[in-house]
C-alpha cells in the first residue's frame, strides 16, 4: 500500500484473499445463526396456544350413571375418549382370540403404563379408549354384540368397527389381523378417584418411590 | 438476451420505451422466441394452466372478499356467498371447477411431456420446476378443500394431517405442531386460511414465472423431440422454427375458446360434477363427532390415495404414497433412451407408456371407492405397476431399439 499526494493505491499482491475469505465466511456464518434464530418464533407459533392448552385442561367425568355394557363419549383435547363399563362377559371374551390380533399384549401400541395389561385398563370394568382410529383418523363405531352385525362374521366376539376402511378393534381396543390398522386404539392417561369419578388428562401416579 | 434499442417511436410510446424494456420484451419473447413449428394438441395445456391460475386468482382474491375464517362463520359464510352475495354461486363455483380443471390441464401436460419426452437434457430442470409447481398445487388444493369447513372438510383435514403422523420419531409432535391443537380446530382452519390465500399463492406465482424463464432459455421440445436450435437459418433463428407472436399466441386462442366452452358447461350444469368436484357430505357442517360413512380425497389425489389404502401396514402406506408423489422428479434420470419422443422410441417404452396411463386412471377410480375385497386386489395390482414403471425405465429404454430420428421436422402443414 502505497499513499501519494493522499491517495492511497493498492496493488494486487498485497491483497490478504485468506484474510478476506476468512471474513467473508465469519460475517456469512453469523448472519446464517442469526436468520436461524429469527426464525424460531416463526416455527413456535404453530404450537398449540395457550388458550389451546388451557382447554386441553384435564376433564373430570362421573361414571355413576353409566350402567353395565353401556359406553359415553367425552371430548377431551378435541379428541373423542370412549368410555365403555364392559360386563364380566365382556372382559370374559378378550381372552379368547389372541391369535387373531396384529398386537395381542399392546406391545407396540400406545397407552399409559398402568393400561398395558390383558385388560387394558386401571380398572378392568371401565376400558377408557381414544376413540380414534389409528389407521387414518375416523371414529370406530362400537358394535358390543357377539356376532353381529353378520358381516363382521360369526366369530365377532363384539368390539369397535370403523366405517371408514374397515379397521375391526376387541372390546380392549386392540386390532384384528386383516385390518388396514397395525396398532390397537390408543388410552389416553387417566386416574380415579373413587370408585366412579375419572379424570382424563392426569395421570395415575405411579405405586411405589420411583 | 436484450440489447436496448438505439430509435424509439415518438410521443408517449417512445418516453415509455425509454423507461421500460417493452420493446426488447416483445422482440425478445413473443415475435422473436421461435417456437418448434410442428406443435399439436398436446400443445395446449401449458398455456391452459396458465388461464386456470389467473382465473383462480381472480375468483380467490373476490371470494375472500365475502368469506369469514373460524370455526363458527366458515361453513356460514360459504352458505352466505352461495346464497345472498349477488352471482357469489358463480364465483365459488367458478373457484370451485378451477380447482378440478387445474389438475386436468396440468395431468395432461405431464403426460404430454411423457409423450415427448420433454424432460429430458436439456431440460431437466423445467421438469423439476413444473414439478414443485405441481407440490404446491396440491397443498394448495388441499388447503382449499378445508376452508368450507363441511364436514368432508373437517375429516379430510384429520386423515391427511394424520398422514405426517407416520413418521418415525417426530411423527405425533409434528401433527400437533400443524394442527396447532390437539385436533383439527379453529388454529389449523386459519392458518389453512393464511396459507391457501397468500403463501402459497405467490409460491406458485413465483414458481410459474421461473418455469417460463427456464423454459425460455433451453426452448420448447416438440412432438418430435428434435433440438430445432441445432439446424438455424441465415437470420440466426432455428430453420424448424416459426414466430410465438402471431403463430402461438393465435393457435392457443383457439384452445383456451375451447376450455372455456368447457369450463362453464360444469360452471352451468354440472358444478358438483357428482360428487367428484364437490363432494355430498361437504354440503352439511363440520361435525367431530360423526366421521362420513366413507372418506375419499377429490380425484385428483385417488390415485396415491388408492396406494395408501393397498398396504396393509399404515407405515409402509404413507411411505409408499410419498413415494409415489415424489418418484415423478427423478424421471429424467431414469429415462435412459438416446431418443426423446415416443415417435422414435421402442415398443418397449410404448408398452409401458399404456401401462401406467392404465394404472394411473385405475388408481384414481379406485382410490374413490371404498376399500373393500375386490377393490383393494385391484390396487394392489396397479400399485406395483405404477412404480414398475419407473423403476424399470433405465432398463428398457436403454434395452429397446430405437427408430433413426430425422434431422429436420416432420411437419405436413396441411395433412
Amino acid at each position: 500500500m502505497t499513499a501519494e499526494n493522499g491517495v492511497i493505491t493498492t496493488t494486487d499482491d498485497e491483497v490478504d484473499n485468506s484474510r478476506r475469505k476468512f471474513l467473508t465466511t465469519a460475517t456469512v456464518a453469523t448472519g446464517a445463526v442469526g436468520a436461524a434464530f429469527a426464525l424460531v418464533p416463526f416455527i413456535a407459533s404453530w404450537k398449540p396456544s395457550e388458550r389451546a392448552r388451557a382447554l386441553g385442561a384435564p376433564v373430570e367425568v362421573d361414571l355413576s350413571k353409566l350402567d353395565m355394557g353401556q359406553m359415553m363419549t367425552v371430548i377431551w383435547r378435541k379428541q373423542q375418549i370412549y368410555i365403555v363399563h364392559r360386563t364380566p362377559e365382556m372382559l370374559a371374551s378378550l381372552s379368547s382370540h389372541d391369535g387373531r390380533l396384529k398386537d395381542p399384549t399392546s406391545s407396540e401400541s400406545e397407552q399409559p403404563d398402568y393400561a398395558k395389561n390383558a385388560q387394558r385398563a386401571l380398572k378392568p370394568e371401565y376400558l377408557v379408549l381414544i376413540g380414534i382410529c389409528t389407521h387414518l383418523g375416523c371414529l370406530p363405531k362400537p358394535r358390543f354384540a357377539p356376532g353381529t352385525p353378520p358381516e363382521l362374521g360369526a366369530d365377532w366376539p363384539g368390539g369397535f368397527f370403523c366405517p371408514c376402511h374397515g379397521s375391526r378393534f376387541d372390546l380392549a381396543g386392540r386390532v384384528f389381523d386383516g385390518s388396514p390398522a397395525s396398532l390397537n386404539l390408543r388410552i389416553p392417561p387417566y386416574s380415579f378417584e373413587g370408585d366412579t369419578k375419572l379424570t382424563l388428562g392426569v395421570d395415575t401416579e405411579k405405586k411405589g418411590a420411583a | 438476451m436484450a440489447t436496448p434499442a438505439t430509435s424509439y417511436p415518438k410521443g408517449f410510446r417512445g418516453w415509455l420505451y425509454k423507461r421500460l424494456p417493452v420493446q426488447e420484451f416483445v422482440d425478445d419473447q413473443l415475435t422473436g422466441y421461435y417456437a418448434p413449428k410442428n406443435f399439436n394438441f398436446w400443445y395446449y395445456f401449458g398455456v391452459l394452466s396458465l388461464v386456470v391460475l389467473v382465473i383462480q386468482l381472480l375468483t380467490g382474491i373476490f371470494l375472500t372478499m365475502f368469506y369469514k375464517v373460524g370455526d363458527a362463520t366458515s361453513f356460514d359464510s360459504v352458505e352466505f356467498i352461495m346464497r345472498e352475495v349477488s352471482w357469489g354461486w358463480l364465483i365459488r363455483y367458478m373457484h370451485s371447477t378451477g380447482a378440478s380443471f387445474f389438475f386436468i390441464v396440468v395431468y395432461l401436460h405431464m403426460f404430454r411431456a411423457m409423450l415427448y419426452g420433454s424432460y429430458k437434457a436439456p431440460r431437466e430442470l423445467l421438469w423439476l420446476i413444473g414439478m414443485a409447481v405441481y407440490l404446491a398445487l396440491m397443498a394448495e388444493a388441499f388447503m382449499g378443500y378445508v376452508l368450507p369447513w363441511g364436514n368432508m372438510s373437517f375429516w379430510g383435514a384429520q386423515v391427511i394431517v394424520n398422514l405426517f403422523g407416520t413418521i418415525p420419531g417426530i411423527g405425533p409432535g409434528l401433527v400437533e405442531w400443524i394442527r396447532g391443537d390437539y385436533g383439527i380446530a379453529d388454529s389449523t382452519l386459519n392458518r389453512f386460511f393464511s396459507l391457501h390465500v397468500v403463501a402459497i399463492p405467490l409460491a406458485l406465482i413465483l414458481l410459474v414465472v421461473l418455469h417460463l424463464v427456464a423454459l425460455r432459455r433451453v426452448g420448447s421440445n416438440n412432438p418430435d423431440g428434435i433440438e430445432i436450435k441445432e439446424k438455424l437459418g441465415a437470420n440466426g433463428k432455428p430453420l424448424d422454427g416459426i414466430p410465438f407472436h402471431p403463430y402461438y399466441t393465435v393457435k392457443d386462442l383457439v384452445g383456451v375458446g375451447l376450455m372455456l366452452i368447457l369450463f362453464a358447461i360444469v360452471v352451468f350444469f354440472v358444478p358438483a360434477f357428482g360428487g367428484l368436484f364437490l363432494e355430498t357430505p361437504n354440503f352439511e357442517p363440520n361435525n367431530p363427532l360423526s366421521t362420513p360413512e366413507h372418506i375419499a380425497p377429490t380425484w385428483y389425489f385417488t390415485p396415491y390415495y388408492a396406494i395408501l389404502r393397498a398396504v396393509p401396514d399404515q407405515r409402509l402406506g404413507a411411505l409408499l404414497m410419498f413415494s409415489s408423489v415424489l418418484i415423478w422428479f427423478f424421471l429424467p434420470w431414469l429415462d435412459r433412451s438416446p431418443v426423446k419422443s415416443m415417435r422414435y422410441k421402442g415398443w418397449m417404452s410404448r408398452t409401458a407408456l399404456t401401462v401406467f396411463v392404465i394404472s394411473f386412471i385405475a388408481l384414481m377410480y379406485l382410490g374413490l371407492l371404498p376399500a373393500e375385497g375386490t377393490y383393494v386386489i385391484l390396487a394392489r395390482i396397479f400399485t406395483p405397476l405404477y412404480f414398475l414403471f419407473f423403476l424399470l425405465m433405465p432398463i428398457y429404454t436403454k434395452a429397446e431399439s430405437v427408430k433413426a430420428v430425422p434431422e429436420r421436422l416432420t411437419y405436413d402443414a396441411h395433412a
